[in-house]
């Protein structure tokens, strides 16, 4: 099986300008399927890049960042912070007396910043009404595709340290 | 002998056109496949990534083996 096409007993010339109406025809199929397999191929080639980027991708390191006292924020109090670079909004819960939560602020859907719902006690973007579980950042309804990444918290002695950045699987 | 040529020939475009749809059905799958998975890649996600080069591995087999097919059918009206 061959992509090309198979070498005739005519010249190249007499076979891709035929004389004739009727080959003329198939000469300009066998030029589009052509076309087309080689555009198929691209795709291909194009889902191994990803797949070769994928595997050779370096894990981001992340640095250890002090968020809040323990304390700081009163139950079902909001704090927001930037975490790892200044450019990365985030917004931490404490959803118990000893319960802390945080998520990247930026909404899956069109990177709308999210806000902590009291009320619905969920995280709720305000663009297209896509909801958030406070519990783990996964899609409760809307157009977002994806849960929001978690911002995992430690706790070192009074202090909340945000340590990484963990990406959930779908909704 | 002579009035059956143009018969023939309408036949192997038919097959060819048909041919063709079908590959440019599996070409619109790829690119969608392809923007999918490439979303998913940059938001972080990497599980699709494996299944996805698979699946598109073997749309692209297909598409090549229809190729060959109309190569064939190309080859087989010159030759009548």
């Amino acid at each position: 099986m061959s992509l090309f096409r198979n070498p005739s007993k005519d010249p190249l010339w007499k076979d891709e300008f035929s004389v004739f109406a009727g080959d003329e025809r198939y000469v300009a199929r066998r030029q589009f399927t052509k076309f087309l397999t080689l555009a198929s191929l691209g795709m291909f080639v194009g889902n191994l890049w990803i797949l070769a980027k994928s595997y050779f991708a370096k894990k981001p390191v992340y640095p250890a960042l002090v968020v809040a006292e323990v304390g700081e924020v009163p139950v079902r109090g909001v704090k927001l912070f930037t975490y790892p670079t200044p450019q990365d909004n985030c917004i931490m819960v404490r959803t118990g007396a000893d319960e802390y939560v945080a998520y990247s602020q930026k909404c899956t859907h069109l990177s709308c910043a999210v806000y902590y719902s009291e009320r619905h006690d969920r995280l709720e973007c305000p663009c297209h009404q896509g909801f958030f579980s406070i519990r783990d950042g996964s899609v409760l309804q809307g157009p977002p595709p994806r849960a929001l990444p978690q911002i995992v918290l430690e706790r070192e002695g009074g202090k909340l340290i945000a340590t990484g950045v963990e990406v959930n699987g779908n909704g | 002998m002579a009035s059956r040529e143009p018969v023939r020939q309408q036949h192997g475009l038919v097959a060819i056109d048909g041919a063709i749809g079908i590959i440019a059905i599996l070409l619109i799958v790829q690119i969608w496949l392809l923007s999918a998975t490439l979303e998913a890649f940059l938001a972080g996600h990497t599980g699709p990534v494996v299944p996805a080069a698979i699946f598109s591995g073997f749309l692209f087999s297909a598409s090549v083996a229809l190729n060959a097919f109309v190569d064939r059918i190309d080859r087989n009206s010159k030759q009548s």
